[in-house]
């Protein structure tokens, strides 16, 4: 009995229902259907009951006045201003906080965790306590102490700390000089703006010289000199247009003066020491991934132990900083919503608090709040995927 | 002239050895160092001694009102004062054992977990994670069986704390797992795409908003006439934020999977329920422990927002309890206790997952 050969036949094909691909795209189609028939219960719920209860819906109540005072704002603010305004001065003081709890964040976190790895025991071991202490109790506990139980505990403005003559510190905020910018302060400006235009040539004119003949040129410092010096020159030279603006102590409150509200600060000093905390071990853990081979083949070269902290440890160390440290960056950004906590007028606190109560929207309010955040959240993670992709190891 | 017997051997110099070698080593061991230590020396110095005086030496522990603390310290009669609340806060007295047994019940039934020899860790973990959950809620609600109903608006302070990360982490941890799956799926890119909108937004935005979200916006979302549970609202929202973080987690963990183990089991002829239960996901778990404690503390640490939709965890037990007429001027102490409190478990917890990672990386490590 002769067998059929069984090469030069078609594969065999299983049963429809039975088929892997049929099997998936049967699955997609049924879980898009459910989705969207999900989507649409939720959307003629949601329009029944706004219906039901009254509630306007459009954008059309960005146009219209607020009626509520702001207690920080950046631009124009009055309480006639509209709605859409309210929007821009929460984003703005979001935006405020976020970026100076960065740099700050930064700085700390790095210098915390280059002392967590310090030879000196004790430096080592108080870093090791920062982080353990910080990093384990809630951001939110952590504002609302440096709120409540220390920048409101401090003196009325009739015994407020004094700094020097003119900078004061009480229960209202931290009162500063403020610098007023007289005619002529444009050549400063310019100045500054030729002295960075000039720094990043020369970074560039240092790299190519570098890559040709292999000598280096401290680039760094003499931009670091010219975007400090040229600026300094024009200023004298166009004679001082500056004056500073002091706080005076009134009755009840000061006038004058560069005002830093005790909510913004408390919102800042909390956010910057839990958030240090977290960038201080991603630090650690960067520097610690360079193999001390590294080390002692740089050492090998005869390289000075500066230099191979600067040209071998720290680039090696960044690229595995980098990620997580976009990570803390979008924490923190996200963590300045707790400032509806502490009244700090965020984004949050003056357009999902105080205008959702007021108008009542809350569909087209939390909307344009969450996009905010999602929007700023994926624009950070772009740049620092550009930034990564531009640090990683190039492979030959 | 040569010397011809052996020197007897000196004892290594003092400079060297015991303390004062250690001090030389680790805190002098050039200018620039001593002067750090010198520095840092001087922070203690500022900071611990006034601090143990107030927390400790001077601080007034005993007493019934604010007037019985006249010492000038901490005033830790507060803390006695307001304990039962800051742990219960109003749930009802007779009832609070309800709550001790439940946490008890949990305690001894998690301990076997922790003992290596222990045979049946699955079957017990299943029983936790399944039928425990029930009995609690039993215990807590009440209502049937002989036990008086108490409703959630009763329900605060630690007890709430814990309630709410034990519900957030047993609901969030098989979403993760399901996302987590969806995202990695290569033959359906609906799905895929569907999943990663849902991980994206849900990491894009803070715990606050989904809060709020869950809190304000859920009641138009549902159909006239349902309306949930403040508590439950609040835990949906949770649930939902932490199974995005959480198939994140598991996603890093199924990335470390040698390909090879797919392929095996492909070629096993497992289908993919059973590649995915049997070959994958017991490893990639395994390997994402430490990462799972990890995400549990930040959520432990996060539970406390609650209080900005009008639910009392701990935090917000304390937070009513400062701003009580009778007690003026307690909020350091206040915020002081709770802090204390959220550290030692936070504090607990990473070592441990500490110490799972040190144990579980040994068999990965190359």
């Amino acid at each position: 009995m002769a067998s059929e050969p069984l090469y030069g036949q078609p594969p065999s094909r299983p049963a429809p229902w039975n088929d892997p691909k049929i099997r998936a795209i049967a699955f997609q189609v049924a879980v898009s259907l459910g989705v969207a028939a999900f989507l649409v219960y939720l959307v003629l719920n949601t329009l029944h009951n706004l219906e039901a209860r009254g509630i306007a819906s459009g954008f059309g109540f960005l146009s219209r006045p607020a009626g509520f005072g702001i207690a920080q704002s950046l631009i124009e603010y009055s309480e006639a201003s509209t709605y859409g305004r309210t929007f821009a001065v929460g984003l703005l003081n979001t935006l405020l906080v976020s970026g100076l709890g960065i740099v700050l964040a930064t700085v700390l976190g790095f210098v915390i965790g280059v002392a967590r790895l310090s030879r000196n025991w004790l430096i080592a071991k108080l870093a090791a306590a920062y982080i353990e202490i910080f990093r384990n109790i809630p951001l939110l506990l952590q504002i609302l102490f440096w709120y409540f139980a220390v920048f409101l505990a401090l003196p009325e403005v009739g015994e407020a700390l004094k700094l020097g003559e003119s900078i004061f510190l009480s229960r209202r905020g931290l009162y500063l000089p403020q610098p007023v910018l007289e005619s002529g302060f444009s050549w400063t400006f310019a100045a500054l703006a030729a002295a960075i235009a000039a720094g990043v040539a020369l970074a560039r004119w240092a790299h190519r010289r570098q890559e040709l003949t292999g000598e280096r040129f401290p680039a760094l410092l003499v931009s670091l000199a010219l975007v400090l010096g040229l600026p300094a020159l024009a200023f004298i030279a166009s004679g001082r247009p500056l004056a500073w603006q002091l706080p005076e102590m009134g009755a009840f409150d000061f006038a004058g003066g560069f005002a830093v509200i005790p909510e913004l600060a408390a919102l800042l000093v909390a956010l910057v020491i839990y958030t240090a905390a977290f960038i201080a071990e991603t630090v650690r853990a960067g520097i610690l991934a360079v193999a001390h081979g590294q080390t002692e083949a740089a050492y090998a070269l005869g390289l000075r132990p500066a230099w191979t902290t600067r040209l071998i440890i720290i680039p090696q160390a960044m690229r595995v900083i980098i990620p997580p440290l976009t990570s803390q960056y979008l924490n923190l950004i996200k963590n300045s919503s707790l400032a509806t906590a502490i009244g700090y007028p965020d984004l949050f606190a003056v357009f999902a608090g105080t205008t959702l109560n007021q108008t009542g929207q809350a569909v087209e309010v939390m909307a344009m709040t969450m996009a905010v955040y999602l929007l700023i959240s994926l624009l950070i993670s772009f740049f620092m995927n550009w930034y990564n992709v531009k640090m990683a190891l190039v492979e030959r | 002239m040569a010397r011809l017997e052996r020197h007897p051997e000196l004892p290594p110099p003092i400079t060297e050895v015991g303390v004062l070698g250690w001090l030389r080593h680790n805190l002098f061991s050039s200018p620039a160092n001593a002067a750090l230590t010198l520095v840092a020396l001087y922070v203690i110095y500022l900071t611990v001694p006034p601090l143990v005086d107030w927390a400790l030496l001077k601080a007034d522990w005993t007493g019934t009102t604010r007037a019985d603390c006249k010492s000038g310290g901490a005033c830790w009669a507060f803390v006695g004062v307001w304990f039962n609340q800051f742990i219960y806060r109003f749930y009802p007295v007779a009832e609070q054992w309800r709550v001790d047994l439940a946490f008890g019940l949990l305690v001894v039934l998690v301990v076997p977990l922790f003992v290596e020899r222990f045979r049946w860790k699955g079957w017990l973990g299943a029983f936790i994670v399944v039928v425990y959950p029930a009995i609690a809620f039993y215990l807590f609600l009440g209502g049937a069986f002989g036990l008086t109903y108490v409703e959630t608006s009763k329900w605060g302070g630690l007890m709430l704390t814990l309630i709410i990360s034990a519900v957030g982490m047993v609901a969030a941890l098989p979403l993760g797992i399901v996302l987590a799956l969806g995202r990695r799926s290569t033959t359906m890119p609906v799905v895929r795409a569907l999943c990663v909108v849902f991980i994206e937004f849900w990491r894009g935005v803070p715990l606050i908003t989904v809060l709020f979200m869950s809190s304000v916006m859920l009641p138009l979302f549902l159909p006239e006439g349902v309306n949930f549970d403040k508590l439950l609202r609040a835990l949906i929202g949770v649930t939902l934020f932490e199974a995005a973080y959480m198939a994140e987690v598991v996603r890093g963990g199924m990335q470390g999977i040698a390909k090879g183990q797919y392929e095996a089991a492909d070629s096993l002829g497992l289908s993919f329920p059973k590649k995915m239960a049997l070959v994958v996901l017991p490893q990639a778990l395994k390997l994402v422990i430490p990462g799972i404690v990890n995400t549990f503390i930040a959520l432990f640490k996060d539970t406390s927002l609650v209080l900005i939709i009008g639910l009392f965890d701990l935090l917000g037990a304390i937070q009513a309890a400062v701003k009580d007429a009778e007690w003026p001027q307690v909020v350091t102490e206040g915020y002081v206790f709770a802090a204390a409190l959220f550290w030692i478990f936070c504090f607990a917890m990473s070592r441990y997952s500490q110490k799972l990672e040190r144990r579980l990386g040994t068999g990965h490590k190359r």
